[in-house]
């Protein structure tokens, strides 16, 4: 009756998984995809990001970010926050208006969506009558303002949204006074800019896009100035003191403009063009800033020549004769300056200008002189170069994360020593656990290190590959600055540069070794460069040996790409990894699987072709297998082919679409209905292609195919290969047509190791019938724990291996998983995970659980991606299935190939080119956001108009007890780098009582 | 009860008579130990037929045909014997007898039957089965599970599957449901040589796991995953072709599992399993470049107790071995066949009863 026992109804097993096994998206990582608007609250000193899908996200002092998302998916046009509130309203491009505020749940701070509102005109009025363009949020936080394309400005009191309709501001009534001549010459059209007097609430400044500006009094109902603008208008901005606002427009000029109590019709102070005389593109956003030298800043957006720099994404900051006119990598979407936002300060004092581009966020440092950027701490553009692959270390020692962050540091001197800005909020999340190491490959030859112990993904140290090589572009071409006297100053910011000068740069497999420092990295051209951390600059010879793969094959002929030239001679190196040895593969294809092994000095490497090992210690190959079956054709002529037969296939496509369409007139024509023949062939297309849905081949798959010599994985492993008495190092590769080869390997004792070679002698040979591509092999101990890493047990974070009982070997294909006996390979156990569900095996790796309830219970199971995005954790060494959790839609193929695991139960995936989405899966390892800000006790007061005075006096004391809290959130910044000495220490002790190895499978 | 019984060779013949327990037949190892014994021919192997109530030669090789052979007695059983590289097997199958008037000078004279040729039926060892409708007796009968053996043959499956939808009753009314039906048959391909299954059937199951809820791309990998020993059920397109049950009493295989099993899920459990075990361990190993073998399977472990106990439930269907009670499907002697149920208490053929064999 066994078998009618339903398997997961043993209830302390229940019980254990659920204090194991939890699944959460916890937080997303780099820099959102497609931003929109861009919003800060100098109150709260908080930014707000809203993007194209509807999301928006706030950030603050590095670790507080909040996320929302509209229910609508419609893109953010515009963010604002209240004044003085912890509120936000943003305007959608469906012309709703949504009410956000963070609130306090549970001792954690919350973004919630509170209301939502669409302006409603009266009946029959054209949809434009109520098209927002311009939103302004009182100082008295009571009414929004809501300039529309009609012209009219409606009022709406908050927080219920309410249409307050007698204090409508209708364009009748601002033309009122205007002179006739200006009003035929043209109508109001839509508000472009709502401004409120930065001294006297009850005044504010509307602006028209044809260039009408005016001053509008709310007490009184009516139009105070006329100020008469020539051109199109595109911003405004009130100076510090309300005596003065400056506009600017569409023909790249701006003006300033007087404002005072007897002239009701000023004329422009000053009318400029910066970037003249020649015509010039518009200037979309401008700030008048005020210091206490006199010499104000003036930081204005676009303006320039529109024929010779039209194409720049600029924004100008103008400081007496200092003039730089930033350069960005990517379309500018919105920018803000900090400045003292005391009520009671006489000057602005600008300390800092935040740009969100496109593509990357830039900070740029007003107060040091020359202008630099600022590091940013989040919002990093993981995608500057496209990311081709990823690989996470656990628990990085700390004297390796010192090393790397010395060698990061020395990168970074060209950024400025200002402490992050935006430093709103109190991160309350406990400190991660363990440091960890998330590296990217990328496709210009660099691999990134990120710091992705917490919340915050900041990049520690680049590395770049590309000097090993010859290239066609020098790195050093364009990087020189220009001259002095250009004009004009343009200065490239940024660092999103997403065209690869060669894409056989393109890195495709990392491994780091955490305990020795030795790095291995291979590529698209068949490269596999050996590296050491060396925390001094050198100039080194990269030693360079070749290894072909195709041996003793004949007749195949590579039309691929060459390999990548090297350069001659000793080649200068920044102080970091420092590349020693360079192992070419033949032919040059791309790097499919890697393996290194720190303590026997080793690197495996696969490619399309075959696989082979070599001695980084005496720098010699010690074998190469191939792989290739004889009617494997593909393999051998490199993409280009595949590339010609998508074309055809393409070509094909196309043809029967147009036989189809033929075909369906002929149809049509037939039943003898003329008129129907002259509709639009279009339809029948559809209809042809209906009949003919997609179909798939059921077929057996046969050792014919294509690409069987791939080599999908690498592994080393200490165990019984050969007898059960005697364990030596082996190597274990696995092929996508269903092969696993498993190589005996001598390697020297340490004393004779430069003197004796390493030998390999082939012993074992297994092939799956069921022919699916092997995506990990694994060697489970006596006490069927995955062996340890390289050098864990030397460094005492591990138990030695249990090299008593027998081990097993652990193979995962895409479609099964089977464990074997060892040495006698038998079959022991298997999950076909294929043929019961119809998914496969993208990823998988072993990760350690721990509970959640008590400290020293943790077990190793499978955490497995399938392609259809669902994440199964499976039991070791007994193969069932614990739980599954949908993750990652099944369309989204590039989330699914980006995703990584880690050693502990966490991963991450690509949600865009340009972020990451961090999972967990263990009920112990969780990094989330969870922080607080403070709501302001201003909100209580009963806000009077007319007593501004006592207001200000109000806001100020609020403002600086929330002052004060920044301080102790700074200092908690600056003392968590000293905390985590201390934290260090308790963790390698709890390092040390680890009882678990483990050896990722899947990479 | 007498038995007669005669022994062949290229030059003559010897005839022996002897008597066997009708009730207690024994196994056909022990009868051909009996026969080797009786005619003094310790070490020759020997083909072994006999002659139904149709006069049919017919071969016995194992336990099932023995039996049934013994069955038909009334009361004398003729027996043929032949040296094996001698054997004649043209001369096994229907009316092999009743055609010719002496068969023993039709086994005598080799060259004889030459001249009128007649449906050749090959050893039993020879045949291996291609595919089969199973389940019969517990599927509703607008539906058919069908069997594909790929183990061995080298012929492709050959077909393809497509989404498209059907009509379901529902408790709301009738529902458009979407479903996976198949789309095109390869010519040559196994599929379409089995002609079991046609364009536009809609496939239910694969391997005992419902289909439904499923996109076209799981479906595939699961048939390509299970492209060993693919058990699909399908409903026909054509429902004019199914298999009509008799009364359920009638067939006493479908008594007896319908009996035990009032809902199918254990069933098509079963079945699955069995399928698993089946297209098992054929990994090959190369050890230090000797020659390649088979994997065999570890010492059973408590987890994987139950499933080899199906494995060996299975086995006899395996070998591609057909049973005798499938070639009884070429005669109608219902009443010695319930004679022959009766007497054989194997639980194992039943599972295979119903099955139509397509050569």
């Amino acid at each position: 009756m066994r078998r009618f026992l339903r398997p997961g109804h043993d209830p302390v097993r229940e019980r254990l998984k659920r204090d194991l096994f939890q699944f959460n998206k916890t937080v997303e990582h780099g820099f959102p995809h497609q931003p929109s608007a861009l919003g800060y609250s100098p109150f709260l000193r908080l930014m707000a990001i809203g993007t194209r899908s509807g999301a928006i996200k706030l950030y603050g002092a590095p670790g507080v970010e909040f996320m929302g998302l509209h229910e609508e998916n419609n893109t953010v046009m515009q963010i604002h926050f209240i004044p003085d509130q912890c509120q936000l309203v943003t305007l959608l491009d469906d012309n709703s208006l949504h009410l956000w505020s963070l609130k306090q749940h549970s001792g954690a701070s919350e973004l919630r969506e509170e209301h939502r509102f669409t302006l409603k005109g009266p009946p029959g009025s054209p949809p434009s009558a109520t098209q927002v363009t311009a939103v302004l949020p009182h100082s008295s936080r009571e009414v929004l303002y809501l300039g529309t394309e009609s012209g009219n400005i409606f009022v709406v009191e908050l927080p219920s949204f309410r249409v307050v309709e007698d204090r409508t501001i209708t364009s009748e009534a601002v033309l009122q006074r205007v002179p006739e001549d200006y009003c035929n010459r043209r109508s109001c059209e839509l508000v472009e800019a709502l401004r409120e007097h930065p001294k006297n609430p009850d005044q504010i400044l509307i602006g028209y896009s044809r260039g009408l500006i005016v001053l509008w009094d709310l007490q009184n109902n009516k139009v105070t100035h006329h100020f008469l603008g020539s051109q199109q208008l595109e911003n405004l901005y009130w100076q510090r003191d309300g005596s003065k606002f400056i506009s600017c427009h569409y023909d790249g000029s701006y003006t300033q403009w007087p404002v005072s109590s007897d002239n009701r019709h000023p004329e422009p102070l000053e009318n400029f063009v910066p970037y003249g005389p020649f015509p010039c593109k518009a200037i979309s956003k401008i700030y008048w800033q005020t210091t206490k030298n006199g010499l104000p800043y003036i930081i204005f957006q676009g303006g320039m020549p529109r024929a010779s720099y039209g194409d720049r994404h600029s924004i100008s900051v103008v400081h007496g004769s200092q003039q730089i006119a930033f350069d960005f990598t990517s379309r500018v979407i919105d920018f803000f300056i900090i400045f003292s936002s005391e009520p009671t300060a006489e000057f602005d004092d600008p300390s800092a200008m935040v740009v969100l581009a496109e593509e990357e966020l830039v900070v740029i440092d007003l107060k040091t002189a020359g202008w630099p950027a600022v590091h940013p701490p989040y919002l990093a553009s993981l995608h500057c170069s496209a990311i081709t692959c990823s690989h996470h270390v656990s628990n990085i020692p700390l004297k390796l994360w010192e090393r790397i962050i010395s060698a990061g540091s020395k990168q970074n001197i060209h950024y400025s020593s200002m402490p992050w800005p935006i430093d709103g909020g109190t991160n309350i999340a406990p400190d991660p656990p363990q440091r960890d190491l998330l590296l990217t490959g990328h496709e210009d030859g660099t691999v990134r290190f990120w710091d992705a112990s917490g919340v915050c993904l900041h990049l520690l140290y680049k590395l770049s590959t590309v000097r090993v090589f010859l290239t066609d572009a020098d790195p050093n071409d364009n990087m020189n600055p220009l001259g002095e006297d250009e004009w004009p100053p343009l200065r490239k910011v940024g660092t999103f540069d997403p065209y690869s000068d060669d894409p056989r740069l393109g890195i495709q497999k990392i491994y780091l070794c955490k305990y020795s420092g030795y790095l291995a990295v291979a590529g698209t051209a068949g490269q596999v460069l050996v590296m050491e951390l060396n925390d001094e600059d050198a100039e080194h010879v990269v030693d360079h040996a070749e290894a072909d793969l195709l041996q003793d094959q004949e007749g195949y002929r590579w039309k691929g790409h060459e390999k990548l030239r090297t350069r001659d001679g000793p080649v200068r190196f920044e102080a970091g990894f420092q590349p020693f040895v360079l192992v070419q593969c033949q032919p040059p294809a791309v790097v499919t699987s890697l393996a290194l092994h720190s303590e026997w000095k080793l690197v495996a490497f696969g490619t399309s072709h075959g696989f082979g090992l070599f001695d980084h210690q005496q720098k010699r190959l010690v074998f190469v297998k191939c792989t290739l079956h004889p009617s494997d054709q593909l393999a051998l002529e490199g993409p280009l082919s595949r590339v010609k037969s998508l074309k055809k296939s393409l070509r094909q496509s196309f043809r029967r679409i147009r036989r189809s369409r033929v075909s369906g007139r002929k149809r049509r024509g037939g039943s003898g209905n003329a008129s129907e023949v002259r509709g639009p062939p279009f339809r029948d297309t559809l209809q042809e292609m209906e009949l003919a849905p997609v179909q798939r081949k059921i077929e057996a798959r046969s050792a014919e195919d294509s690409f069987t010599g791939f080599v999908r994985t690498l592994y080393f492993a200490d165990t019984f290969l050969r007898d059960s008495s005697r364990h030596c190092p082996s190597l274990w590769a696995g092929t996508n047509g269903g092969t696993v080869y498993a190589f005996c390997l001598r390697v020297p004792p340490a004393e004779r190791r430069m003197d004796e070679p390493v030998r390999a002698e082939q012993a074992k040979e297994i092939q799956l019938m069921h022919r699916a591509p092997v995506v990990g092999i694994l060697v489970l101990d006596g006490r069927s724990n995955p062996l340890p890493e390289p050098l864990e047990v030397a460094h005492d974070l591990s138990k030695s291996p249990d090299m008593q009982g027998s081990h097993q070997l652990l193979v995962v294909s895409e479609e099964q998983f089977k464990v074997f006996t060892l040495p006698k390979v038998s079959s022991k156990l298997k999950l076909k995970l294929t043929a019961l569900e119809g998914c496969r095996v993208r990823k998988v790796t072993v990760a350690n659980f721990g509970s959640c309830k008590t400290d020293d219970y943790s077990e190793n199971d499978l955490a497995v991606l399938t392609n259809l995005g669902d994440i199964q954790i499976i039991s070791l060494p007994f193969l069932k299935l614990q739980i599954r959790y949908p993750c990652i839609r099944k369309e989204d193929v590039s989330g699914i190939a980006s995703c990584v695991f880690t050693k502990y139960g966490q991963g991450f995936y690509l949600i865009s080119p340009s972020e990451f989405e961090r999972f967990s899966l263990s009920t112990k390892w969780l990094v989330e956001p969870r922080c607080v800000v403070d709501m302001p006790e201003v909100t209580s007061n009963n806000h009077v108009h007319n007593k501004s005075g006592m207001e200000n006096a109000v806001r100020k004391s609020s403002k600086q007890r929330h002052e004060g809290n920044i301080v102790t959130c700074l200092h908690s910044v600056v003392a968590s780098s000293e905390v985590s000495c201390m934290w260090q220490e308790s963790l390698e002790r709890i390092g040390c009582s680890f009882c678990w190895k483990e050896e990722a499978v899947g990479r | 009860m007498f038995l007669s019984h005669q022994h062949q060779c290229w030059f003559g013949a010897e005839f022996r008579r002897f008597s066997l327990e009708r009730s207690k037949p024994g196994k056909f190892e022990e009868f051909y130990g009996l026969l080797q014994h009786v005619h003094k021919i310790p070490n020759v192997d020997v083909l072994v037929g006999y002659t139904d109530i149709h006069g049919d030669l017919l071969p016995i090789n194992n336990d099932d045909n023995y039996h049934k052979a013994v069955s038909t007695a009334n009361p004398l059983l003729r027996i043929f014997i032949q040296r094996k590289e001698d054997a004649d097997y043209s001369a096994f199958g229907t009316d092999t007898m009743t055609r010719k008037k002496n068969v023993l000078s039709n086994v005598l004279r080799p060259d004889n039957h030459k001249k009128k040729p007649h449906i050749v039926i090959s050893m039993p060892q020879d045949f291996r089965p291609v595919s089969s409708i199973i389940d019969v007796d517990i599927l509703p009968e607008t539906h058919r599970r069908v069997r594909l053996y790929k183990y061995g043959t080298d012929k492709p499956l050959g077909f393809y599957i497509r989404d498209g939808s059907s009509v379901r009753v529902t408790p709301h009314g009738l529902e458009k449901v979407p479903g996976i039906f198949i789309s095109r048959l390869v010519p040559g391909g196994l599929a379409q040589s089995t002609g079991l299954l046609a364009v536009n059937d809609e496939v239910l199951e694969v391997n005992g796991i419902e289909v439904s809820g499923k996109s076209l791309d799981q479906v595939t990998d699961m048939m390509i995953a299970n492209s060993r020993n693919l058990i699909i059920t399908v409903r026909p397109a054509n429902q004019r072709n199914n298999v009509v049950r008799n009364s359920r009493t009638s067939g006493s295989s479908g008594q007896s599992t319908e009996s035990s099993l009032p809902s199918s899920t254990p069933n098509i459990l079963a079945n699955f399993l069995q399928g698993e075990e089946e297209s098992d361990e054929e990994d090959i190993i190369i050890e230090d470049s000797g020659e390649p073998q088979q994997i065999p399977k570890a010492a059973p472990t408590s987890e994987s107790l139950e499933s080899l106990t199906q494995i060996e439930l299975h086995e006899s269907t395996q070998n591609g071995f057909l049973p005798s009670n499938e070639m009884n499907l070429n005669h109608s002697a219902g009443s010695i066949s319930m004679e022959y149920e009766v007497q054989d208490p194997d639980p194992k053929s039943l599972e295979e009863d119903g099955t139509i064999i397509t050569l």
